[in-house]
């Protein structure tokens, strides 16, 4: 005999009032402007009756067993497009915990004598093991939208320009980790095959600190275009970026390197036979 | 057996490695390429390896040999169109190929040779040029 016994057939017959009361309980706290009332409705109903059918088949406070699954599923489906749709945590929570209430009211006001409090505290328990599993899945939800926005990003952080025939330029904005320069390594050495590019300056303005580390990814790519057969040129180093490279005796050996990405981009049309020449118009 | 073609052209010998190197192929490849060098007494070797894929540091280190073999039978060796993650693989194994002249195609990997070896009458002239440049700079 399981633990619910007796007040199983008292939510089954006052299914009607208990959906009703449980959606007047979270109107007071859900927002109009994510939820519409005809929405809630379905997902309390269609709630509602997965929880009957999973109590049904195992009465009782453990939520684990595969009874249990089908529930589950819909409430992870419910928090995971909360989750994405912007509710906060709290209101996502809501949704099991409001139920509480309703819940427990109704078998103490109809089930008199038969319910004792114990069935009480376990309803309390299994509904507090479904918020908790909701606010579980509300957070992956969340998780999963900041590691998406994380590759965005990253695919945002490193493009590749083309700044004359043969010439490509990669402005680096933001800490580089050792994740983001392999991901730059690899753009940039797919530019230059795209491109044919003879000459790829690595621009490093917006680049705040450069470590040890960050200095060896930064020769790496250099060697590894120059195994391609393109020549870096890395412009934009500050002056106290260069110093700490010294300090830091990182040997950046035959890497040429400019302080501006204009005296990079003049060195790289010298190096490919171009030249900026100023129009000079003649008066007549 | 199974050997990678050493084509000659004019003045040059071009390799182009169209399958996946396995260390005896590229065993047999150094040997003929060196007997063609004496033979022709070529002075610029172009080395294709657009197609391959796949490299170990084996491979790696015996691409850098024949290059620096090749110079010291006074040819010089080009390597022409490496893929991006050929290129990342021997960085990461610490193989930068010093030395080895590289190119991003065949196209401009002929131009190189004929500038270096300096047989092209016209490329010689515009190394002069360069050359007159870099002075006055």
């Amino acid at each position: 005999m399981g633990l619910l016994s007796a007040a199983l057939p008292i939510i089954k017959e006052n299914e009607y009032e208990l959906i009703s009361a449980w959606e007047n309980e979270q109107k007071a706290t859900i927002r109009p402007d994510l939820l519409r009332g005809a929405e809630l409705r379905v997902q309390c109903k269609e709630f509602f009756r997965l929880f009957l059918t999973a109590l049904t088949k195992s009465p009782g406070k453990d939520t684990d067993g595969a009874e249990w699954s089908e529930a589950k599923d819909f409430l992870s489906s419910i928090s995971h497009t909360r989750g994405i749709q912007g509710f906060s945590p709290s209101e996502t929570a809501q949704f099991v915990f409001s139920f509480k209430r309703p819940l427990t009211a109704l078998i103490r006001q109809k089930g008199g004598s038969l319910v004792n409090m114990d069935e009480l505290i376990d309803v309390g328990d299994l509904l507090d093991k479904l918020g908790l599993f909701t606010t579980e899945t509300y957070q992956k939800a969340r998780e999963e939208v900041i590691s998406r926005q994380q590759q965005d990003m990253l695919e945002l952080s490193t493009p590749v320009v083309e700044l004359s025939k043969g010439i490509i330029a990669l402005p680096m904005i933001g800490t580089l980790d050792s994740h983001r320069t392999q991901i730059v390594m690899e753009t940039l050495l797919q530019r230059i095959v795209e491109t044919e590019a003879d000459i790829a300056i690595i621009d490093i303005t917006g680049v705040p600190t450069v470590d040890t580390l960050v200095a060896q990814h930064l020769l790496k790519t250099v060697t590894a275009a120059k195994l391609m057969g393109a020549e870096c040129i890395i412009s934009g180093i500050r002056p106290q970026i260069a110093a700490t490279i010294v300090h830091l005796g990182v040997d950046l050996g035959n890497v040429v390197t400019k302080a501006t990405l204009a005296s990079a981009f003049s060195l790289a049309l010298k190096k490919t036979g171009f030249s900026l020449v100023k129009t000079v118009k003649k008066e007549n | 057996m199974e050997r990678i073609p050493i084509l000659k052209m004019g003045e040059f010998l071009l390799v182009t490695i169209q399958v996946d190197m396995h260390d005896r192929l590229v065993m047999s490849l150094q040997e003929d390429l060196m007997l063609k060098i004496s033979k022709f007494e070529t002075k610029g070797v172009l080395i294709d390896i657009s197609a391959l894929e796949i490299v170990d540091s084996f491979i790696g280190r015996m691409i850098a040999n024949i290059a620096d073999m090749s110079r010291i039978l006074d040819a010089k060796t080009v390597v022409t169109g490496m893929q991006p993650a050929v290129a990342i693989t021997l960085v990461e194994l610490g193989l930068s190929l010093e030395g080895v002249i590289t190119a991003l195609n065949v196209d401009r990997g002929i131009r190189v040779l004929e500038r270096i070896t300096g047989s092209h009458e016209a490329t010689q002239a515009l190394e002069h040029d360069e050359q007159v440049d870099d002075h006055r700079s």
